[in-house]
């Protein structure tokens, strides 16, 4: 793999974006990168970033904090809250609602935030075609 | 020696309860009655939506016109499989709290495919994960790179799925039923290589969602029946349970089955990240995404499959313990060792006991759904592969671009019969490891191998061909070479080679080593590369991904 890399890509069609028919013409590649650097992608980038990876850190550090207190931190796992239930599943029925929660939230989002911009974008670089 | 996790069992099939109990002859004849109109009405839709699959989007992507709500049902009958249905209950069956842990990760999972995951790859792609990575990369050796992980990965699943056809087969055929348990296992791989190349991703989808819906019904049914028996009362479930269990209040508290040592600990570790970053990176998953028409489309149908799936493994809770209280260890692990039997048995039990008509019906019912639920995830596994080898490896590697659409899918149809009789195979020789257990490795490969390469060309400017050709083979080959040298293949009377022992390495599962491996690989390639990444390239993608420009 190493000798092919060295040799470089040459912008033949075959080599083109996801489908050999469809030449690479630099002219098309200028629209999207003018279109990556306006203000409108920025802003929906940051739509779709500023709440995803925060949100994807968050619950998998509350994922793998559940994994380690069942795995080291036995004595208060062990507690228990209702007859037979302890703290280890009342955590691990919050994993459940935490993830129908989140999937809630981001759906709610996206349709506000995220899918308008997308589709003002869509439709713009439509019309200049 | 760690646990090998629930893994590995050893294969009894000299113990037999329910040979024994007098409603035998009944329930095979009510099962193989079940069964048969299960696969009498799928392989009909198959013919239907055979006759309707005419070009490439037909074929790979079932013409990309499902609903939300149907692919939501169909990504849900393909994440369900045997290793959720019969192998959760058996390792909650078995191992208490410590196999609960198979339920949350499997689906915490799917918020990366939700956040991440689904939109950009609906956007970018057109039928494999490797549309997307070709986008930005260079197209051939990413490619082969991809394509072979697809297709080792949906080897792996495939295999889970096999041994828990197999499980099923011996548990209603007892010893006598060796010959049996072979011809059910090629049956099951002649059914699922019609569905794939007749029905094509539309008869497959299809055949996803009645299985869903058959799945959830039976075992909502199952759930309700076991609720009732402790008055609804969940205290009541886990009490029994622990005392059934013979292990007394550890039976509901972390570390029964990982809590030994720091190793087992480590393991266990290993197994909740495999678990958590294995779904976004799994093929048949990825390629249901293509099977809608937008990207909107796509994150309704996680959102769906959020629900069911969330709302399924809620009851494996029922399931697993309701097996320990009612059934007991002892005659789950007389009936397969590691669990895999723990569902149909408890069905039988709560239907009246062995030998009873309700028992009969039950079990007949359950293991009808099981079947299909094997019979629809091969489909679906079978399906990915095959489309992977025949787009990627295929028309862009081999013929270079250069091929027809009829070619490509002829070669797709070919790649199916193939890849049957692969799994037909290990499904004959590979019976003594865990479903669960064997799922989890696929997921620890897909998430060593497949999510990091994603995640870095959606979102990071930087990457370069290298870096997920590293990345690529890096995580598939060091995923796949620790499995080899783990307990779960030698070193002890339950691994796949019990006689031989070259396990040097401690964890059943690789995923604490080859995941951050395969991140790692990712960036230094990248770094290491002496091409930069192309910007325009990465322009293209990046606003193709997020706006959905030209989604095909």
């Amino acid at each position: 793999m190493d000798s092919e890399e060295a040799v470089g890509t040459p912008p033949t069609a075959a080599e083109g974006p996801d489908e050999p028919a469809r030449p690479t013409i630099p002219a098309q590649h200028d629209r999207f990168v003018r279109a990556q650097q306006s203000e409108e992608f920025a802003e929906l980038r940051r739509a779709h970033r500023s709440f995803a990876f925060p949100l994807t850190l968050a619950f998998v550090t509350w994922y793998l904090l559940y994994v380690l207190l069942s795995n080291y931190a036995g004595s208060f796992m062990d507690i228990r809250v209702l007859g037979h239930v302890n703290v280890a599943f009342v955590l691990g029925l919050a994993q459940f609602l935490t993830t129908f929660l989140i999937a809630w939230w981001y759906a709610r989002h996206a349709a506000a935030k995220i899918d308008p911009k997308a589709e003002a974008l869509k439709a713009r670089m439509e019309a200049a075609e | 020696m760690t646990n090998p996790p629930i893994a590995t069992g050893t294969w009894h099939t000299a113990a037999q309860p329910l040979a024994a109990g007098g409603g035998a002859g009944d329930h095979r004849t009510l099962i193989i009655s079940l069964f048969s109109v299960f696969v009498a009405i799928t392989l009909a839709i198959t013919v239907w939506a055979g006759r309707q699959t005419k070009d490439a989007t037909d074929f790979y992507a079932g013409g990309r016109s499902f609903s939300g709500f149907q692919n939501g049902l169909a990504v849900s009958g393909d994440y369900m499989s045997a290793a959720s249905f019969l192998g959760i209950a058996g390792a909650i069956s078995l191992y208490g709290y410590d196999g609960f842990l198979y339920s949350i990760g499997f689906l915490v999972a799917w918020l990366v495919a939700l956040l991440l995951v689904a939109e950009p790859l609906r956007n970018s792609g057109r039928f494999t994960m490797a549309d997307v990575l070709a986008h930005r990369l260079r197209q051939r050796p990413v490619r082969t790179a991809a394509g072979t992980s697809t297709i080792v990965v949906s080897i792996f699943y495939l295999l889970a799925q096999m041994v828990g056809a197999g499980a099923l087969v011996a548990l209603l055929l007892g010893a006598s039923g060796e010959a049996s348990r072979r011809w059910i296992i090629v049956l099951v791989g002649l059914v699922m290589v019609l569905y794939v190349t007749v029905g094509g991703m539309k008869g497959t989808t299809w055949v996803q969602i009645v299985k869903a819906v058959l799945l959830i019904a039976g075992t909502l049914l199952i759930t309700v029946l076991v609720l009732t028996k402790f008055h609804w009362n969940i205290s009541t479930l886990l009490g029994r349970a622990a005392e059934a269990s013979g292990k007394g209040q550890a039976f509901l508290e972390p570390g029964l089955q990982y809590g030994k040592d720091s190793t087992s600990k480590l393991n266990f570790l290993s197994l909740g990240l495999a678990l958590v970053l294995g779904t976004a990176g799994l093929p048949h998953i990825l390629i249901r995404f293509y099977t809608v028409p937008t990207a909107r489309a796509a994150r309704t149908s996680v959102n769906w499959a959020i629900g069911i799936i969330g709302a399924f493994y809620l009851m494996t809770i029922a399931l697993g313990f309701g097996a320990t209280a009612l059934v007991g260890p002892k005659a789950i692990t007389a009936s397969n060792e590691s669990g895999n039997t723990a569902a149909p048995l408890l069905a039988q039990e709560i239907g009246g006991g062995a030998g009873s008509t309700g028992g009969a019906i039950l079990l007949a019912v359950i293991s009808a759904v099981a079947f299909a639920t094997i019979l629809a995830v091969v489909a679906g596994l079978t399906l990915a592969s095959s489309a992977s080898f025949a787009h990627d490896l295929w028309a862009n590697v081999i013929r270079k671009g250069r091929t027809s659409e009829k070619e490509e899918i002829l070669t797709a149809k070919i790649a199916a019969v193939v890849i049957g009789a692969v799994s037909i195979l290990l499904g004959i020789f590979a019976h003594r490891l865990n479903t669960a257990a064997l799922v989890a490795l696929a997921f620890a490969v897909a998430a060593s191998a497949n999510l990091p390469t994603i995640l870095y060309s959606l979102f990071w400017k930087r990457f370069t061909t290298r870096g997920a050709l590293w990345s690529i083979y890096g995580g598939l080959v060091s995923s796949v070479t620790l499995v080899i040298f783990s307990p779960v293949v030698s070193g002890n009377p339950k691994a796949l080679f019990p006689g031989m022992s070259f396990d040097w390495f401690p964890l059943g599962n690789p995923g604490l080593v080859s995941i951050p491996l395969g991140f790692l690989l990712g960036w230094a390639g990248s770094l290491l590369s002496r091409e930069a990444a192309d910007p325009q390239k990465y322009a293209e993608l990046e606003v193709r991904s997020l706006t959905g420009y030209g989604a095909h």
